[in-house]
């Protein structure tokens, strides 16, 4: 471990004061923040050359963003248990036995989240929760079991404080499924996150038309081509996080991710960023990448240590990372600029098909980039496509088109989003609020679903225009909680204040109404 | 085929069933009070008096004297509708049916299908009928908006291609529709049974005005129309509420119905048969 300075030991101290005074911490909020405060002074990665100076530029545009993930990375990123597996067999760790009715599955889940860790300390997957349920749903009525599963996801949403918890369900229809989304439906809750894995065909239209209509009132769930998620990652991939596919009982080690649009500003012209600046990049973020993996791998002892992989629930070989990016639009953009031309990425052809020239480019290059710890997907990396974070500013998430410049007609909006989903197996997505009126035909929406996933769009998010619970980028806030925060209010969920951030510098509440 | 076109919009919520991209063509042969837009009944005469007012000059004259619009110029002020003296609009455009279906299949495979609208697109016939051929070839849903005054029964090819009509039935009673609208509605009610006849009624639609005709009496007497027939539990009545927006000066003031009206209406409806009620 190298030695640090004085200095950056006392600005810590500072910093660890501030937290423990802070009026707007809730004391979990605290106990999370004092923990990154420590890690902070370590130093055990063997950091490649030029990333600080990438990381951390004196101009503060940032090449290179490694999401707080932290200095020593004790755990990965994500983690993706197999519930399936625990239900099937209790824990020995845990002093469970496999449960036996509705009462006792959703007691054993609640009682196993709170052993999953993640970036956020709360579990970033809590399973697919219908098919795990649907076996014990008839062990009670169904009155019963509609209660049961509000206590359930009350539970979780007062408990696991952040919105980037994620449960899936789908593609065919089950009891479960559909009370889920009933209860849903009535609670309006941020957490947790929600996708129904979708396929035309499969899932059947009446189910997928209540998941519309949940979606209009709480803003999930989302909408997964599952088709597509299948033939990358196969049988056994979940959604977690904000949208992110990853393997079942593995997960992602690590995310990274190119700010392009900053990138892009060092740049003379196209041609010296496709050629120098951004490979330059991402070579570094690869090895930067490669070195916390190594760590997490070789030296943290998690994957010798935790029970969730002695007992079988995660397995190191299936775990992978995210290669992750934001900001192609205001890259492309700023490239034109720089050659004198006019075109906007959305609007023109020509802009369009460079975000897909440079999509190539990090494609290329993640597909020539081997890793010896990414086996479950043939030892590389993932690209991702990140939704931002509440600093960004002047950077759009991923590959989407800046809010307030989105195409006036929403079909014009998803022939551009058509180009960029196939890049990202680890996620990528796109956000539409919805008119009213949409309330009396929720049919308008999954029309727009079947089209949209036949041309290979990967993921696809609806919230109604006037609901209390919104999609932030990839994640749930409540607008009330995000005013509660705003006039300086302690707030439950972590993700608030995440959600008020991206409002003010990330005009989420702008987004175009479709 | 032409039709004159006032509009395309590539993806609708309100116009039938699902995502559907709407076509509305200019002209109409009634002139209801609470139209809410009433500049798509008249077809422009070419007086020329919107071109010099046009603030974006979107508005030319062509060689033969016919009024051009460009809509990349158009800032959708809408002074030139304002400044008609025959309340007509210039933004409208001469198409083939060819060339409508062109920009209808630009929207697959997000849409199911076209809805074509008004002004009153029966006066339409044959450019439907081309339109309708293609779509159907493209596997496109095809539903037809129409305020019933043209005999559909005059139209058998036009109905092979045509999935379903959604019919307005402004009022039942031939005084109050011709009061409401200037003409009567024999050919209406002869339309809906004659549609429902042929499976081809897909949807009745009221605007609920009630300080220009007993909407509850009406309402109950359209459902009457329908009691006999099996077939009432898939059509859908659409109960619309009158709103002033877009409604000429003269008209805009009527009483706009409550929420809790509406849903009496539909609760009339209800009560005899009828599933599929839409209140908007």
């Amino acid at each position: 471990m190298r030695k640090i300075s004085m200095e950056r030991v006392e600005e810590t101290r500072e910093r660890i004061l501030g937290i423990i005074q802070s009026p707007v911490l809730t004391h979990e909020q605290k106990v999370a923040n004092l923990a990154i405060a420590a890690d902070s002074l370590l130093e055990v990665l063997d950091l490649p050359e030029g990333l600080k100076e990438l990381l951390e530029p004196e101009n503060g545009e940032k090449c290179i963003c490694d999401l707080a993930e932290g200095n020593a990375p004790l755990r990965p990123r994500y983690i993706i248990p197999d519930y399936e597996k625990f239900l099937r067999e209790g824990s020995k760790f845990l002093q469970l036995e496999p449960p036996r009715d509705l009462y006792e599955v959703l007691n054993h889940l609640l009682i196993f989240y709170k052993h999953v860790p993640s970036v956020t300390n709360f579990p970033v997957y809590t399973g697919q929760l219908d098919t795990l349920l649907e076996p014990y749903i008839d062990t009670v009525t169904e009155d019963e079991a509609k209660k049961l599963l509000k206590l359930f996801f009350v539970h979780m949403d007062r408990t696991i404080l952040d919105s980037f918890s994620h449960a899936n369900i789908g593609p065919k229809s089950t009891k479960a499924g559909r009370l889920i989304l009933e209860v849903e439906q009535q609670l309006e809750q941020a957490v947790p996150n929600l996708t129904l894995k979708y396929e035309e065909g499969i899932t059947e239209d009446d189910f997928a038309l209540k998941a519309v209509e949940c979606a209009l009132h709480s803003a999930k769930p989302s909408f997964a081509n599952d088709r597509m998620f299948r033939n990358e990652l196969s049988e056994r991939y979940v959604i977690a996080s904000c949208y992110n596919g990853l393997p079942l009982g593995g997960g992602a080690y690590t995310l990274c991710r190119l700010i392009l649009s900053n990138i892009a500003k060092r740049a003379e012209n196209i041609r010296q960023f496709m050629e120098k600046e951004l490979p330059c990049v991402m070579e570094i973020m690869a090895a930067y990448m490669d070195q916390r993996i190594r760590f997490e791998v070789e030296e943290s002892g998690f994957f010798e240590n935790n029970f969730l992989a002695k007992e079988g629930f995660i397995h190191r070989d299936r775990f992978t990372a995210m290669f992750g990016l934001v900001g192609l639009a205001e890259c492309v953009n700023t490239l034109l600029e720089k050659e004198g031309r006019q075109e906007r990425f959305g609007h023109d052809e020509y802009a369009n098909q460079l975000g897909v020239e440079i999509m190539d480019i990090i494609d290329t290059f993640n597909r020539n980039h081997c890793n010896p710890y990414c086996e479950v997907t043939e030892n590389h990396f993932l690209l991702h496509a990140q939704v931002g974070i509440a600093e960004d500013k002047g950077i759009s998430p991923g590959t989407r088109i800046p809010i307030g410049e989105e195409p006036k007609e929403l079909v014009e909006q998803l022939l551009v989003i058509s180009k960029f989903h196939r890049y990202f197996p680890s996620g990528t997505g796109d956000i539409f609020p919805i008119d009213l009126t949409v309330h009396k035909n929720p049919e308008y929406v999954l029309d727009i679903v079947k089209g949209a996933f036949k041309r290979d769009i990967r993921y696809l998010s609806f919230y109604s225009s006037d609901s209390d619970v919104i999609r932030i980028t990839g994640y749930l806030v409540k607008r009330s909680e995000m005013d509660k925060l705003d006039k300086g209010e302690a707030v439950l969920q972590d993700t608030t204040a995440l959600g008020l951030g991206a409002a003010q510098n990330g005009k989420i509440l702008e987004r175009k109404v479709r | 085929m032409k039709a004159i076109v006032n509009r395309i919009i590539p993806f609708s919520s309100v116009d039938g069933p699902g995502n559907r991209t709407a076509v509305f063509l200019q002209g109409c042969n009634l002139n209801c009070k609470y139209c809410h837009n009433p500049e798509t009944r008249v077809v422009c005469e070419n007086c020329g008096i919107c071109v010099s007012q046009c603030p974006a000059k979107a508005l030319t004259f062509d060689r033969n004297k016919k009024v051009n619009f460009h809509s990349e110029k158009c800032l959708l002020c809408d002074t030139c509708i304002r400044v008609c003296p025959h309340s007509s609009s210039p933004k409208v455009r001469e198409m083939t049916a060819k060339e409508v279906y062109e920009v209808v299949k630009h929207q697959i495979p997000f849409i199911r299908g076209v809805t074509v609208s008004g002004g009153e697109c029966m006066l339409y016939p044959e450019f439907l009928l081309e339109l309708f051929t293609l779509a159907a070839q493209a596997g496109l849903g095809t539903l037809i908006d129409s305020n019933g005054t043209i005999p559909f029964c005059q139209y058998p090819e036009l109905l092979r291609v045509t999935d379903g009509v959604m019919l307005d039935i402004k009022a039942f009673d031939r005084t109050d529709h011709e009061r409401i609208t200037g003409f009567s509605n024999e050919t209406v009610l002869e339309n809906v049974r004659f549609l429902l006849a042929e499976g081809k009624l897909e949807e009745i639609r009221v605007v609920v005005v009630q300080d220009l005709y007993d909407a509850r009496e009406s309402v109950s007497h359209i459902a009457d129309l329908l009691s006999d027939c099996k077939a009432r539990e898939d059509i859908r009545i659409k109960l619309i509420a009158y709103r002033p927006m877009g409604v000429r000066k003269e008209y805009s003031g009527y009483q706009i119905p409550s929420p809790d009206f509406l849903e009496e209406l539909a609760e009339l409806i209800r009560a005899k048969g009828y599933r599929k009620i839409v209140m908007i």
